[in-house]
């Protein structure tokens, strides 16, 4: 399938699908970061992880509304300001789903699929309702967009790498804040040994809550992240969340290093692909290689050594 | 089986759950309602065969396979396979550019039929293969989970992502698979017409005596000794480890028998809609029946059918008046079947209904029994991870 192209002509469709591939990397990222959380570090299964993306990416919608009518003259930042009201928009109604819903499920991990499930399916057609079955999209700002021209054929669209840079920027965030904050130290240790860390003190039913909301949260912005490559309707976040659970399951579910590592690799492999063969092949190929790996190492990638 | 062997099989208060259903799906179904809904209550049942075995994996054995739609799928595509190619026999299809093969390929420039059409000329191979195929494609995904210890939420995950792998791959080989519409238009089995009334009815009475065959099977692991080393597994698997079996194989084992029960139900779903597509097949589908067989309740097989007949019912009720609110309804039933009764309908059954029952039975018979003693102590355990 190579032997069409020349060399500098494959070096430039590496690139430009790489790149490409970069984006879906981080669309992923933001998603599986949030669920990494919740799953990794909690034992979750969120299945409307999806919705609470989508969500994120209604409220940005409707923001830029808002400063498309009202502030015309600030419409450039629109962007800062919906991304805050996406984070806190999902990350309340993750803690107020945790509260109803998830905290009486912990020790079933297989039940809280299912009652996630169907808030899914609740929260799909609540945004049906309300914003219709057409998909919406946002306009961007002038300054994203367009793209820069690096060669005669490489170009990369400024909006993408807007969005790139917000990933790493997210993943560091949220690196700095499980690893180098105390609030990080308490979750991690519940994680590891909920009886002892409660006897020491830490309120773990306040952590779980925090960090479910914390989780969904980083969906909401991920949605609003969205928005800028992509249109938004009340099913889109379905179709991300089974290649998300595998991002996360992949990179070994407590890692956030190996999510980071698995999304880029099933982002890059699937682009790279999607190249070369249709889109429907990449993607079936790209799937069962990550099943196929997972089935010769199940605890995927990048892994925690714990004594069970 | 002697007489001795039926009655531990089936005991007593079995028996009377077994006789109900027969004369509700035998008797009464068939006389009150026409051929219609005759068929839709037929097409219902097929998703009872998947419940059924989802009692057997998950309830009992505690693996949620969130992929069965898969199995269904492969089941139901088989059977469409045999009757497409009976439908575009070389008469039948004259006006296309190769006739012999099935319209959608020649739609799709393919002019030959491709070799794995071949061998579902034959009716007994289909038969075989709509058994034997979705068997050893769980039989391959279950050693390569099961062996490694890979269950619970892993194993989960997983199955979904194959079940999304087959509805991507069916989609994308237009050409071969029929694409999103799937395999339509199938007219005849043997040069009988399934489209009239007549077979209609056989397709359903076939469908019920398949389905008691299954579910014989399921009570028949559940009365065995497998059934309670199923339950021990989800109870607690290292204990059973220890005791020295070997664990995997019996998750093997019921995680194909599941499967096959799908497929069978696939099989006889195609015989009654008269088609297949890919909607059966993905991660939707797949979930759904889980909730069918979680409302009946996961530990009973009888409940299984029940709750499928209950849920789809209300399914096609709730979307013929109110499309706007069975999504609504179908996350509430999730989340409530989940938070409130994790036994479903066969747990409310054994709590408020079995004991005026018994009782009523007990007077009957003029016999005191204590059987209430029973009822209710299996209930759902909390999963360990």
């Amino acid at each position: 399938m190579f032997a069409d192209y020349s060399t500098s002509e494959l070096m430039s469709i590496f690139a430009m699908q790489g790149f490409a591939g970069l984006i879906l990397f981080s669309v992923f990222v933001l998603m599986a970061l949030g669920l990494a959380i919740i799953f990794g570090q909690m034992g979750v299964i969120n299945m409307a992880h999806g919705e609470f993306m989508i969500l994120g990416a209604y409220i940005t919608y409707l923001t830029s509304n808002v400063f498309a009518d009202y502030m015309p003259a600030l419409f450039g930042s629109y962007f800062f300001v919906a991304m805050i009201l996406a984070f806190i928009a999902a990350g309340a109604l993750g803690m107020l789903v945790e509260w109803a819903m998830i905290r009486h499920l912990y020790h079933r991990p297989l039940d809280t699929l299912l009652a996630t499930w169907g808030l899914s399916l609740i929260l799909q057609q609540l945004y049906r309702t309300i914003f219709g079955a057409r998909e919406v999209g946002v306009s961007l700002p002038d300054w994203l967009m367009g793209s820069i021209q690096l060669t005669d054929i490489v170009e990369v669209p400024i909006n993408g790498i807007f969005v790139m840079t917000l990933a790493i920027g997210i993943s560091v965030g949220i690196a700095a804040l499980m690893y180098k904050s105390r609030w990080g130290i308490q979750v991690r240790s519940v994680v590891q040994n909920r009886p002892m860390a409660g006897a020491v003190g830490i309120n773990t039913a306040k952590v779980d809550r925090l960090t479910f909301g914390l989780g969904c949260g980083i969906a909401g912005v991920a949605g609003s992240a969205f928005t800028m490559i992509g249109s938004t309707g009340p099913t889109s976040g379905q179709l991300y969340i089974v290649d998300t659970f595998l991002v996360v399951v992949f990179g070994g579910a407590t890692s956030l290093l190996g999510t980071i590592a698995s999304a880029f690799t099933i982002s890059q492999a699937q682009s790279t692909m999607e190249f070369f063969l249709s889109g429907s092949m990449a993607k079936v190929l790209t799937l069962l290689f990550v099943v196929f790996i997972l089935m010769l190492r199940p605890q995927g990638l990048f892994s925690l050594k714990m004594r069970k | 089986m002697s007489y001795e062997g039926l009655r531990s099989l089936l005991p007593k208060s079995d028996l009377l759950g077994f006789a109900v259903l027969a004369l509700l799906l035998v008797v009464v179904l068939p006389l009150s309602l026409d051929i219609f809904r005759l068929n839709l209550i037929g097409k219902y049942l097929t998703y009872a065969f998947v419940a059924l075995g989802l009692v057997l994996c998950w309830g009992y054995g505690g693996i949620l396979s969130l992929g069965q739609g898969v199995f269904f799928g492969l089941g139901g595509y088989a059977m469409a396979m045999f009757l497409k190619l009976e439908a575009s026999s070389p008469e039948n299809t004259a006006i296309q550019s190769t006739p012999g093969i099935p319209d959608f390929m020649d739609w799709n420039q393919l002019t030959e039929l491709p070799w794995f059409w071949e061998p579902f000329h034959s009716l007994g191979f289909t038969i075989l293969a709509i058994v034997l195929v979705p068997s050893i494609f769980a039989y391959i995904i279950g050693v390569a989970m099961f062996k490694r210890r890979v269950g619970g939420v892993y194993f989960a995950i997983i199955t979904q992502a194959v079940a999304a792998i087959l509805t991507i791959l069916i989609i994308g080989q237009q050409g071969y698979t029929g694409g999103v519409n799937g395999i339509t238009d199938l007219r005849t089995l043997k040069g009988w017409d399934i489209r009239t009334d007549e077979a209609k009815y056989v397709f359903y009475f076939l469908c019920v005596f398949m389905l008691f065959v299954c579910l014989l099977i399921a009570q028949f692991v559940r009365k065995s000794k497998l059934g309670r080393l199923l339950v021990a597994m989800r109870e607690m698997e290292d204990r059973v480890r220890f005791s020295g079996y070997d664990v995997s194989n019996f998750k093997i084992f019921v995680f194909c028998l599941g499967s096959a029960f799908a497929a069978i139900g696939g099989a006889m779903f195609t015989l009654q809609v008269g088609f297949m597509s890919p909607t059966f097949v993905g991660i939707v589908p797949s979930i759904e029946m889980v909730i069918f067989c979680a409302v009946g309740g996961r530990l009973s097989i009888l409940g299984a059918v029940y709750g499928t007949l209950v849920v789809n019912w209300a399914k096609t009720t709730f979307s013929e008046s109110f499309p706007e609110l069975w999504l609504f309804a179908m996350g509430a039933l999730f989340i409530a079947v989940v938070m409130a009764f994790p036994n479903g309908l066969a747990g409310l059954y054994n709590k408020y209904a079995a004991p005026h029952i018994e009782k009523l039975l007990g007077k009957v018979t003029g016999k005191s029994n204590n059987a209430k003693a029973t009822v209710g102590t299996q209930g759902v355990a909390h999963e360990r991870q």
